[in-house]
């Protein structure tokens, strides 16, 4: 049985029915990130979870135990929120604290436990500062210690990146997952970040108008997303539309080109119009000798993003994003010149509704 | 010539404000004819009546204050927190001490807590005092529950609530431990308020006919020349001595000081 299971749950708000069945067993030691836009329920999810909530229908079970009715402080549930939230009226040290001073921890047992968060974040200097007197980065190290000392049975983190810059945001989400694999917490992030999620998570779910579109792990979510949400929301993509050839052995045209599409519906019939998308670095420039198709794109935009360049170019009468790794020794073409760009069929993301 | 303007009118606000008050001191220094002494001041301090009213109000402020802190704060932390709707209504019920006079309050009382009533109030001192307390905290609820709405108001309430709930923490903690220091300067610059209120307050004491600092200075005022003002400037040193004390316990607050 799953350490954390999530079934059936609903939350309305008046009319609003901002979470509707949806259900989800994270086993113990799991990372799990729930990934979505603005107002697809993640947060709300979480928030059941934390028992800031209670859920219109359905269940929770934490280690078998059902928490559905239990109050937010008898849950034992660690959390991280996105504005820090540590105590102004406290030092590091006693917003570490907290959690075992209101668990009735002697104070022998509550320094040492201190002392060994505050090493484990690396802030073991700084236990006798106000919050105030920290970082962002640093205030936020100072939430997951505490929401990590009681030694709660799952680590909710609700966006605790988002008010952080670009540098301290990456060097956090990695000590946070390090942490987490080290000490084998069950774990629940809320992100509308796909690098995000993508980049801490064993397993991702990307959620749209309230209900799970897909689970999966990112490489799967990535490369196989089930829906035209999942594929648009997670990462960049450009779509087509294939004229079907030959259902029974899934060979379609592209601007008159021959593709063998590996997934294609053998429902369809000859000249039929199939939806289908690439992801930018499945377009590669020049010729290539594995590759199934060549077709000629004129550049309309190139973006220098260091390792890597993004090319907007009119591929087959559609505007398209293409990858290619930066070489120093190969300047990227200039904007209005044509360029070979090399497809295969197996690259292709057969898109459901 | 704008900023000419500017400090003309600043002057002109200091004079209005400080010139009846210089008056006033000078004319409490002049007791002793032809010369500046401290007699009228040394004839208040003298006068057994002076501790005890003065000691009563402020056994009484003190009540005043805690009962206004056990009642605004919860109510305020709620009001923000689960009912952030029914924020006009109470701001319109803590504003109703300000246009009910206290004689309407305190008749009210006398009518509903006398002696052949349900609740006997005026019938001991003691319950004189408790009914006192409560008229007390009610007039100083405009300026309590305002000053608390405010320091509530640099805090964020309700994330605080989830992560202290999150911790294990049961609302009383919650409250104790971390909305009321987050909130003590405000807490104490209402009770600064309610203090200088209680002192000052004539009408409900006069009308329970209880020995409060109020009464007595009317009595002082009614029947002596010079007292009455240094009596007049004695309090205005308790109130500025209260509002000093406000500055210091910003200056000293850490935390504090990094909202600001």
């Amino acid at each position: 049985m799953s350490f954390l299971t999530m079934t059936n749950l609903e939350k309305l708000f008046g009319q609003n029915r901002v979470v509707k069945d949806f259900s989800l067993s994270v086993e113990k030691g799991e990372f799990i990130s729930l990934l979505g836009p603005s107002g697809c329920g993640k947060t709300t999810v979480l928030r059941m979870v934390a028992g800031f909530e209670s859920p219109t229908a359905g269940g929770i079970t934490i280690d078998g135990k059902d928490v559905t009715g239990l109050k937010a402080n008898s849950r034992n549930i660690g959390m991280m929120f996105q504005a820090y939230a540590l105590f102004p009226n406290m030092t590091v040290a006693d917003n570490v604290a907290f959690g075992l001073k209101v668990k009735g921890a002697p104070r022998a047992e509550r320094d040492a436990r201190v002392a060994e968060m505050l090493a484990l974040i690396g802030l073991e200097d700084l236990g006798a500062r106000f919050p105030f007197q920290l970082s962002g980065g640093q205030q936020q190290r100072v939430a997951l210690a505490r929401a990590l000392a009681p030694r709660p049975s799952v680590l909710l983190l609700d966006e605790p990146l988002s008010a952080l810059d670009a540098k301290v945001r990456v060097s956090l989400r990695n000590q946070i997952r390090q942490i987490q694999q080290d000490l084998g917490i069950t774990t629940i992030f809320v992100t509308h970040d796909q690098e995000e999620a993508m980049s801490i998570s064993d397993r991702i779910v990307v959620m749209n108008g309230g209900v799970a579109d897909q689970v999966g792990a990112p490489f799967e979510i990535y490369n196989r997303p089930r829906t035209k949400f999942v594929a648009n929301f997670v990462g960049t993509l450009n779509t087509f539309e294939v004229e079907v050839t030959d259902p029974t052995t899934g060979r379609v045209t592209l601007a008159g080109q021959g593709l063998s599409l590996p997934n294609a519906p053998l429902a369809a019939h000859v000249g039929e119009k199939l939806s289908v998308a690439l992801r930018p670095e499945a377009l590669r420039l020049g010729r290539l000798p594995d590759a199934e198709a060549l077709l000629t794109a004129k550049v309309t935009d190139v973006n220098f993003m260091g390792s890597v360049i993004r090319l907007k170019a009119d591929l087959a009468g559609a505007a398209v994003s293409l990858d290619t790794f930066n070489r120093p020794d190969t300047p990227p073409p200039v904007v209005g010149s044509e360029v070979e760009v090399s497809l295969s069929g197996r690259d292709f993301i057969l898109l459901q509704a | 010539m704008t900023r000419f303007f500017a400090w003309g009118t600043f002057l002109l606000g200091c004079v209005f404000f400080a010139l009846p008050l210089i008056g006033m001191t000078e004319f409490s220094l002049k007791m002793r004819r032809g010369e500046y002494s401290f007699d009228a001041y040394r004839r208040v301090f003298e006068d057994q009546r002076f501790w005890d009213t003065f000691s009563y109000s402020l056994i009484l402020a003190a009540a005043t204050i805690v009962v206004g802190v056990l009642l605004v704060v919860p109510t305020a932390y709620w009001v923000r927190l689960k009912l952030p709707q029914a924020r006009p209504v109470i701001e319109f019920i803590t504003l109703l001490p300000l246009v009910i006079p206290a004689i309407v309050i305190v008749f009210g009382y006398i009518r509903l807590y006398n002696t052949s009533s349900f609740l006997p109030l005026t019938g001991s001192a003691l319950g004189t005092d408790i009914l006192l307390t409560m008229g007390y905290t009610t007039l100083a609820l405009p300026y309590m529950y305002r000053s608390v709405d405010t320091g509530l108001r640099t805090i964020d309430v309700a994330t605080l609530t989830e992560a202290a709930q999150s911790l294990g923490a049961g609302w009383v903690t919650i409250l104790a431990r971390i909305i009321l220091p987050n909130v003590m300067v405000a807490v104490l610059s209402g009770a600064f308020l309610t203090l200088a209120i209680v002192l000052g307050e004539f009408t409900m004491a006069a009308l329970l006919n209880r020995p409060a600092f109020g009464p007595f200075m009317q009595l002082l005022g009614a029947n002596r020349a010079y007292e009455p003002p240094a009596l007049a400037v004695i309090a205005f040193a308790i109130t500025w001595g209260c509002m000093g004390l406000m500055q210091l316990v910003t200056r000293f607050s850490k935390h504090e000081r990094a909202k600001a």
